[in-house]
């Protein structure tokens, strides 16, 4: 690599490693913090924190936040903030839930536990949602009214229409199969997970294989084979062993006993099986990919990350900003209702508090997951691991028994922390911002 | 090339043809200001027609008209003779028109290629955006336009003002424009970017392609236009031929607000 004066690419100044590997050093770092954090509180914990059982419950709490944090990315990067994400979660849930226990069944005489009856109440819930997130989208782009002002009216409208509509009752026990959706109900067993871990392996690595393939056949620089087989390696790892945590979380013997009960067989002796997969997750995982299809690879990205770069820019680009306003704040009220199909199915009932705070854990993900507020920088998988920083961090302190008020201190210290970090890092390398 | 189109645009004047474009009666007002008050210019295929004038005289306004940016409150906008109805940066563009801002409109977290394809994206089947198809373009125009260019892979807020400029300039150039306007291109740039830029402003002009240059130098406006424009507190003070005219003439033209013949007067 040091004679580079007779290639017709100009001379690299000296790269380190990481450079090579072209690793996203932001990532790398806040994996490296969470890795500690996870150490950290397995020791306070005698190994409780990183036991299969804790990992398994600590992705299962994440999923609804991340959900939308990933929506939020798009809204910050665009320069918008969205306060309302906890409300409409709470509003379309308390619909859902309405439309599964009561409408459906007894007006529309499905009875309980249609198989229906999930399908519907799902589809109405994200019609709901994204209609909520268009509306306020369409009043801050058409109408100039500031996000900050129209989600903040939003998060006292929204939740208090559920609170309204249910008139502040608990709403259950939810539909059969709509339980399925939120997590330790509604788990894919050891086989199933293997396959779809496999297959994700597969996917990654065509793609990764397919755009380095791209730019060698339109001449441009590659990073050297060597550097992509290790992040490849990296990213099977990954997901394999992910998948294999998973797997690794016995169902309880009794509750074992019970399922082969119902279905009038016998047990056999000794028998271990694995949860593996949440459906829930799988829910996250199909969100996070889509979702970094929609930011890397299609218009409405591309668009969403020039009007955050420039709005004036974008427009004299005849980008048509308003309508992108309100396709984002559609999208984020979509994320939303999805995130409360989870949540509710998850605590098996529909509460009235379900998503309280959820604005403030939402934007902190994105924000810790190195989403500018300035607009214009954002990654989906950053902000899914912010979710999982923050998750981690509260049921650990949790675990260890710190007192509340002080588990609220120090989220609260991180999330400024991080943002520091970020800015330091960002001065580092040079960017304006 | 047909005989009509390898005329020179003194020749098509000269025939009475029907300009490229012509903004007639042209009037923009920011709440009680007339920041242009009736002025009609116009242009013809493989014309270079300079606009000048002090700051805030209006230039950027008048052409802001024509690229959709702003909205005119009366006056015409005609295209190969026929009345225009543009009212978005949409519009202008499918009248062939590209436009290179005083205040470069890049998007500083995007990287060259994806400034040069904005809202205009190139796609794969399946409706992706093809980043690699349009670095290989980007490589391929920058290559012509400035062979120095070598940051393809960085956001646009780590190039200079130069290679900003130069990003702003293959955006216009990329996509066939007919009608090119380019308020202040060389601000931000070192003289030897500048006669780079003086280089393209003639190949483009050979390409019949018509130009309005927004530019505060008189001797570059002397040297690249044909005709020039000079407006003065919004108004239009006059069109002359630069053949027919001296710097000096200009010059006073800008600050006193006169047209040759009645500044001797
Ligand atoms: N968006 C706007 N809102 C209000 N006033 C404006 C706006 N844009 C321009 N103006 C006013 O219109 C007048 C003409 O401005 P314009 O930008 O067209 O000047 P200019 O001739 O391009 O000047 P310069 O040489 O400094 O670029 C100025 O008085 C300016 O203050
Ligand atoms: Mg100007």
């Amino acid at each position: 690599m040091t004679e580079t004066t007779s290639q017709p690419i100009p001379s690299q100044p000296k790269r380190n490693l990481f450079q090579q590997l072209d690793l996203d050093v932001r990532l790398l770092g806040m994996i490296g913090a969470f890795v500690i954090l996870c150490i950290g509180f397995n020791i306070l914990t005698d190994g409780r924190f990183l036991s299969p059982r804790n990992l398994f419950n600590l992705t299962i709490q994440t999923v609804s936040v991340a959900i939308m944090a990933t929506g939020m990315v798009f809204v910050i990067v665009m320069r918008h903030i969205d306060l309302s994400v906890g409300g409409v979660l709470a509003v379309t849930s308390a619909v859902m839930a309405l439309v599964q226990t009561k409408f459906l069944p007894t007006y529309l005489g499905l009875g309980f536990d249609n198989p229906l009856t999930w399908v519907i109440a799902i589809a109405i819930g994200l019609a709901i949602g994204t209609l909520i997130g268009a509306f306020q989208g369409w009043l801050i782009g058409y109408q100039g009214v500031p996000a900050f002002i129209v989600t903040l009216g939003g998060f006292l409208v929204w939740r208090n229409y559920g609170w309204l509509f249910t008139s502040g009752q608990t709403i259950g026990p939810l539909d059969k199969n709509f339980l399925v959706l939120g997590g330790v109900s509604g788990t894919m067993g050891e086989a199933v997970s293997w396959t779809i871990g496999v297959i994700a392996v597969a996917v990654s690595l065509w793609a990764m294989i397919s755009s380095r393939r791209g730019r060698i056949q339109h001449g441009f620089p590659a990073k050297p084979a060597w550097a992509e087989g290790t992040v490849m390696g990296i990213v099977a790892c990954s997901i394999l062993g992910f998948v294999w945590i998973l797997n690794s979380y016995d169902i309880p013997t009794r509750k074992l006993q019970r399922m082969f009960e119902a279905k009038g067989e016998v047990m056999p002796d000794g028998l271990e099986v694995g949860y593996g997969l949440p459906i829930s997750v799988l829910i996250l995982i199909v969100t996070a990919i889509v979702m970094t299809i929609v930011a890397r690879r299609t218009r409405l990205g591309r668009y969403i990350f020039a009007t955050g770069g420039n709005p004036d820019a974008a427009e004299l680009s005849g980008i048509n900003i308003r309508f992108l306003t309100v396709k984002v704040f559609a999208i984020m009220g979509f994320l939303c209702a999805l995130s409360a199909v989870v949540a509710s199915a998850r605590l098996q009932n529909h509460t009235n508090d379900i998503g309280t705070l959820d604005e403030l854990r939402v934007i902190a993900a994105a924000v810790i997951g190195g989403t500018a507020l300035a607009g214009g920088a954002g990654t989906i998988y950053g902000a899914i691991l912010g979710a999982l920083v923050m998750q981690s961090l509260q049921s650990g302190m949790a675990m260890v028994g710190v007192d509340a008020p002080l588990q609220n201190i120090v989220v609260g210290s991180v999330l400024v922390l991080a943002v520091w970090l970020d800015i330091q890092y960002r001065k580092r390398m040079g960017a304006k911002i | 090339m047909t005989a009509s189109e390898s005329k020179s645009a003194k020749q098509r004047r000269a025939d009475g043809d029907t300009p490229l474009v012509e903004l007639e009666d042209i009037c923009v007002s920011f709440g009680g200001i007339h920041a242009v008050d009736h002025v009609s210019v116009d242009l013809h295929p493989g014309e270079v027609v300079g606009l000048l004038g002090h700051n805030g005289a209006g230039k950027s306004t008048l052409i802001k008209v024509l690229s959709g940016a702003y909205q005119m409150d009366s006056g015409e906008i005609r295209i190969n003779g026929d009345k225009a109805e543009i009212t978005n940066p949409r519009d202008a563009r499918t009248y062939n028109v590209e436009t290179i801002y005083q205040t470069l409109a890049l998007a500083d977290n995007l990287d060259a290629a994806s400034n040069l394809f904005l809202g205009r994206e190139l796609t794969t089947k399946v409706g992706l955006v093809d980043d690699a198809a349009m670095e290989a373009e980007c490589r391929r125009i920058m290559g012509g336009l400035n062979p120095n260019f070598r940051k393809f892979s960085e956001p646009v807020s780590a190039l200079s003002g130069g290679q900003r400029q130069s990003v702003a300039i293959a955006r216009a150039v990329y996509f066939n424009a007919k009608i090119l306007i380019m308020d202040e291109p060389t601000a931000a740039l070192g003289p030897q970017e500048t006669q780079m830029v003086a280089e393209l402003i003639q190949k483009l002009k050979a390409q019949g392609i018509g130009i309005f240059l927004i530019d505060h130098d008189v001797h570059a406006v002397m040297e690249l236009c044909d005709r020039a424009s000079v407006m003065k507190n919004g108004q239009l003070v006059g069109t002359v031929h630069i053949d027919e005219v001296t710097d000096d003439d200009l010059l006073s033209m800008i600050i006193l607000g006169k047209m040759p013949g009645q500044a001797a007067a």
